[in-house]
């Protein structure tokens, strides 16, 4: 951590970010934008226009091989051998004692050859230590400095992509899929894949042409509106999509986590299996559940949640004051037993105990 | 960016301001805070009668994204509360030098204010920033 302290890193796009005046923080040991304008707008324009998101600290991993689909079925807990050419699945990559390493994407370049896993920014560094160690053969690289990636999300994101790519017409592409192409001579990878639960993509793109593209994709006269960290965080606890640090880490079970559907005991064996599966089989202590307030106050991480009698039964993971529905929202893990929908639990807020309830998730419903 | 940084009123490090008037004492933030903050959606200020202490937390204030303490830029007695905030925080983003007051507090010692800054050192500090 003290090296990322002292020299913080810089996406391909850090100068557009200066020249549009954002604010700067620190984020996973890279400087990103946290804001550009206002949280609000900025939300707001991902729900009903089309967002503009620099994740180019996201990590790159390629996995190629005869060995590759051993290796991910190994390493990850989804079905990673059901993956076709130009396909993409959500997956976790456990540790040894049941907990995850990390939640990751795994992008399907050519069957059984081929393979795109694209992991948290904060993370990359361990999971590529971590695969590597317990790589079953593949050819394995970190190829996250080859790589930009702008994420373009947005009931508008495919008509502006439509008019910004020509290679590749995305309005034809199911969601979760992948296909490769050209920008500007620069290689891209175009993923139906996004974090704010609305239509998009995600444009992995050689990092030299990372600020071509942006510019370009700001510059056309639909004008997309360049998104803060800060609205990425409320866009995806709307949702409900773990961020790992808050809903997950390395004591998580996922079945805890409710990722339930992206475990496939059954199709393969897998890192930990027997400790994730028993975990369930004897019964969950715990649940991720989302939870709105019945009085006054604003959940955040690390508050805890607590019976009318003050005994602790859980503790929040992420929450906010949600921009789409103008109410505070947060997401906790809760004792099993008050886990069901309607559930009455208590949000200790600076030791007063807040009423709250047990809701559907997600939060907004696209 | 500019604020506007009234020259009567003293300031604290932590970005509230407090107009003096005699022994009372009127409390809001800053402009400066309130870009700082972004959208307030949510207030929670301390009740009548409320013993508060200089450089001590007597309330909240929270934006969409962050959770921030106020601090008494004096010692004493709340004697009146700027409840219309609590259904509708609005003013503390659109007017906080005047509408988006916070509480008034009736000081125990004219001494605590050397301790607080005049207009000239804040807008240096928020220079800085």
């Amino acid at each position: 951590m003290n090296q990322t302290i002292q020299n913080p890193l810089k996406t391909p796009l850090y100068n557009e970010h200066v020249k549009l005046n954002a604010r700067i923080v620190e984020f996973a040991g890279w400087q990103m934008p946290i804001q550009y304008t206002n949280l609000k707008d900025e939300h707001n324009s991902t729900r009903n226009h089309v967002g503009l998101f620099d994740v180019s600290h996201m990590g790159e991993i390629r996995v190629k091989g005869a060995k590759a689909v051993e290796t991910l079925q190994w390493l990850t807990t989804n079905d990673v051998a059901k993956l076709e050419s130009g396909q993409a699945q959500y997956g976790l990559l456990p540790n040894d004692v049941g907990g995850l390493v990390d939640d990751l994407f795994i992008y399907c370049l050519e069957k059984n050859q081929d393979y795109l896993v694209c992991v948290n920014a904060s993370n990359k560094d361990k999971d590529f230590a971590w695969m590597t160690k317990h790589n079953r053969g593949s050819d394995m690289t970190d190829e996250s400095n080859h790589w930009g990636q702008i994420a373009i999300q947005g009931p508008k994101a495919f008509e502006l992509c439509d008019k910004i790519f020509d290679t590749i017409k995305i309005s034809k592409m199911n969601r979760n899929e992948i296909q490769v192409g050209k920008f500007m001579g620069h290689t891209i990878m175009i993923a139906t894949t996004g974090y704010t639960g609305e239509l998009g993509c995600e444009v992995f793109i050689e990092s030299a042409g990372t600020e071509k593209l942006w510019q370009a994709l700001l510059a056309d006269p639909i004008k997309a509106v360049p998104v803060g960290l800060g609205a990425r965080d409320i866009l995806r606890t709307e949702m409900k999509y773990s961020l790992y640090g808050h809903e997950i880490d390395d004591t998580t079970n996922p079945y805890e986590a409710v990722l339930g559907w992206a475990i496939k005991p059954m199709a393969k064996d897998f890192m930990s299996k027997t400790q994730i599966v028993a975990a369930k089989e004897n019964g969950l202590k715990r649940k991720l559940i989302g939870f709105k307030m019945l009085d006054r106050g604003i959940p955040r991480q690390g508050y805890e949640i607590k019976t009318s009698a003050g005994v602790k039964i859980g503790t929040v993971t992420s929450g906010t004051h949600s921009i789409t529905l103008d109410e505070p929202i947060g997401i906790a893990y809760v004792d099993f037993a008050f886990s069901t929908e309607g559930s009455e639990i208590y949000v200790d807020i600076r030791g007063k105990l807040i009423k709250a309830s047990v809701c559907k998730t997600p939060f907004v419903i696209k | 960016m500019a604020f506007h940084v009234p020259e009567e009123f003293y300031y604290t490090k932590d970005h509230e301001w407090a107009q003096i008037d005699e022994n009372i004492v009127t409390v809001g933030i800053t402009e400066f805070a309130q870009d700082q903050l972004g959208e307030v959606v949510y207030v929670d200020l301390p009740e009548e009668g409320q013993k508060v202490t200089q450089n001590q937390p007597f309330g909240v204030v929270e934006s969409v994204k962050a959770v921030s303490d106020l601090y008494a830029p004096v010692s004493g007695t709340v004697i009146e509360v700027n409840s219309s905030l609590v259904d509708d925080p609005s003013s503390l983003n659109d007017d906080p030098n005047n509408t988006g007051w916070l509480v008034r507090i009736e000081m125990d010692s004219e001494k605590e204010l050397a301790q607080l800054m005049r207009a000239p050192e804040y807008k240096k500090l928020t220079a800085e920033k």
